[in-house]
């Protein structure tokens, strides 16, 4: 599709302008891209910081923070979703427009981050809404918020208009929300989008409490007493310990797939 | 509403959800309205969609390990939440602290407070419709005092910068300039803040006479903080219990006549002025050099798993720009605290939003929401 870049100049030496109108749309759509006027908690404050005047959004056209989500083609989840709060989050996803992208700005929307031990904190919003852009940080800086929206605007002008899901009639943009059971959340996550790891145990024992089920490491085969290499004579191997070689020859799953 | 309303006589109302996605909620807070026309009749807030289970962490990890989490309470004003936890720690402990760190410590906490206040007048016009131009002004000089924070700890909003028994460093090469330019040219943004503000009609007629709170319910809500001293009850923690060294600094407290909106709002323009103060006389107090942890604190810092305060309970409390902020510590003289309860003054002060909002229109709510400052970090913890 791309234009010969040579013949593209001589044209506009002589006042000619040759584009596709993929590009010219995809310039159109990541140059004012709207986001969701919606902060959750602490990296709202950095979110707002980005929209005032010091670091200034606008210079990449996303100044305007819509407060409905009809209107709007980005939402930001800016801090810890919580399971009270993870069903409106869907609920706000579903109800914008196509074509829309989410940006997960901070350790809490991306995993929990600090929180991710709590008993109401949802692991990572990407387990019910797709997820474009990851932001680490806590809270991200807002330069690292401007560069997230400068890689979100790279990968709109990647995008080809009529394979785009959002404008597929047989694809549906809309995914379930979900539900405060007896068990926390349900379900647990959407299975079109994310996979869980597939070595971490389903149920929490005491045993193998967020630890993965990895084989025990087979016993030393040198004498009971003798030190390993490079460790002291006192602390021999522990027995849940994990072989090193065997970490490394096990790659981990992983954790998310869009 | 029953179906027999439409028939009888009685008033028609309308039940109102606003939240928990709502421009003008400081954060995910919903309100529960219900409607005679325009008048609110019945308020009940909903909490809890960022209950990240704060108390339930800290009681299972060590003592230090708690304070970056401090840090995300209020997330507006870090540096008071260390404040509040480290002095609750020390009184628990009997750490003592430095001259100098007793400095550094108040020079944030006022920092910090001027930093709360001014954004808070910047949310609550953005509440009353001027939209988003005062907040730019006040994110300008939000940032100028984070410029400092990044310099002096690391980071720019989740500071985590105080130390049982002092702080976690000295204060940068070219520190004490940045401060002493923030606090010589501080007054001279209120001006132009006010100028554009305190005498504007649209302001005035939105603001006085709405939300009236008064004396007696709001001592016997115990609310704290600026909106207690709106409503002309002269109570303050930096006076009242004269914690670190603030008696040695000659400030007033602002008191409010009405308590309405209004009030609160230039009481918190007042008390950054009072602020302002403290920070001159402290520039000029401040020795120049010192220990800025002592002996105690570093032995707990050195290794924070293995440390353990003796067995026992302490209260340790501090006037946070937004009220009362304490922590409630329980020790078993283990090294994790056996209870740890946070005293949230916004959680406390959003109790009596009903009785303020009884009566007024439902465009007022959003404002009076807004002037009892609140941030759900700290309101669900």
């Amino acid at each position: 599709m791309a234009i010969d870049e040579g013949l593209n100049n001589e044209l506009q030496k002589r006042g000619i302008f040759v584009t596709t109108l993929n590009d010219l749309y995809n310039w159109g759509r990541r140059s004012s891209i709207w986001p969701l006027q919606f902060g959750l908690a602490c990296c709202a404050i950095e979110m707002i910081a980005t929209a005032c005047a010091k670091y200034d959004i606008a210079r990449f056209g996303a100044e305007l923070f819509r407060p409905s989500p009809r209107q709007a083609d980005l939402m930001i989840v800016a801090g810890t979703v919580t399971k009270k709060m993870a069903p409106m989050v869907v609920r706000l996803y579903n109800q914008m427009p196509e074509p829309k992208y989410v940006i997960s700005m901070g350790a809490c929307a991306i995993s929990g981050g600090p929180f991710r031990d709590g008993y109401n904190v949802l692991k990572g919003i990407d387990r019910y809404i797709p997820v474009d852009v990851h932001i680490p940080g806590c809270p991200p800086r807002p330069e690292a918020l401007l560069d997230g929206l400068i890689k979100l605007q790279k990968k709109i002008d990647s995008q080809k208009i009529d394979q785009m899901d959002g404008y597929r009639e047989e694809k549906s943009c809309e995914y379930p929300v979900p539900q405060y059971g007896k068990k926390g959340l349900e379900p647990r996550h959407n299975p079109d989008f994310f996979t869980p790891r597939l070595d971490w145990p389903e149920k929490n024992t005491k045993d193998n409490l967020r630890m993965p089920n990895y084989k025990p490491a087979p016993a030393p085969a040198r004498a009971a007493g003798s030190p390993l290499p490079g460790q002291a004579a006192t602390g021999g191997p522990s027995e849940q310990g994990v072989a090193p070689a065997q970490l490394a020859a096990q790659p981990p799953a992983s954790e998310q797939g869009q | 509403m029953s179906d027999t309303a439409v028939h009888s006589q009685e008033p028609q109302l309308l039940e109102v959800s606003i939240g928990p996605q709502h421009p003008s909620t400081h954060g995910v807070f919903r309100m529960n309205v219900v409607l005679d026309g325009e008048t609110i009749v019945k308020l009940k807030p909903v909490m809890g969609y960022l209950h990240r289970n704060h108390e339930q962490l800290a009681e299972n990890m060590s003592y230090l390990a708690s304070m970056p989490y401090t840090d995300r309470l209020d997330y507006i004003c870090s540096m008071t939440n260390n404040f509040a936890y480290a002095m609750a720690v020390e009184k628990l402990a009997g750490i003592d602290v430095p001259e100098r760190a007793q400095y550094i410590r108040v020079l944030m906490a006022e920092l910090t407070r001027l930093i709360n206040h001014t954004l808070l007048v910047g949310f609550l016009l953005n509440d009353l419709g001027a939209f988003f131009t005062p907040t730019l002004y006040a994110f300008r000089e939000r940032e100028k005092i984070l410029d400092f924070f990044e310099a002096t700890a690391g980071s720019r909003m989740m500071c985590n910068y105080f130390r049982f028994g002092g702080v976690k460093a000295d204060l940068p090469a070219g520190g004490m300039e940045q401060v002493k330019e923030i606090v010589k040219n501080y007054s001279r943004f209120l001006d132009e803040f006010e100028r554009l503000l305190t005498s504007n009609e649209i302001l005035r007629s939105r603001c006085q006479n709405v939300g009236i709170l008064s004396k007696e319910l709001a001592v016997n809500a115990s609310i704290t903080g600026p909106i207690l001293r709106a409503s002309g009850v002269n109570y303050d923690i930096r006076k009242v219990d004269k914690y670190s060294i603030y008696d040695r600094f000659e400030f007033k407290v602002p008191l409010g006549k009405v308590g309405d909106v209004y009030d609160r709002y230039y009481v918190r323009i007042l008390e950054m002025r009072e602020s302002i103060k403290i920070l001159q006389q402290l520039l000029k107090q401040m020795p120049e050099k010192g220990e800025i942890l002592s002996a105690k604190g570093a032995a707990a810092a050195k290794s924070p798993r293995m440390w353990k305060p003796p067995a026992g309970d302490a209260y340790g409390r501090i006037e946070s720009p937004k009220g009362e902020l304490g922590f409630y510590l329980v020790s078993d003289g283990s090294p994790k605290p056996y209870r740890y309860h946070v005293r949230p003054p916004s959680f406390i002060n959003i109790t009596i939003l009903e009785d303020m909002c009884l009566g007024q229109k439902v465009a007022d709510a959003i404002v009076i929401l807004g002037s009892v400052d609140i941030v759900l970090g700290e309101v669900d913890r």
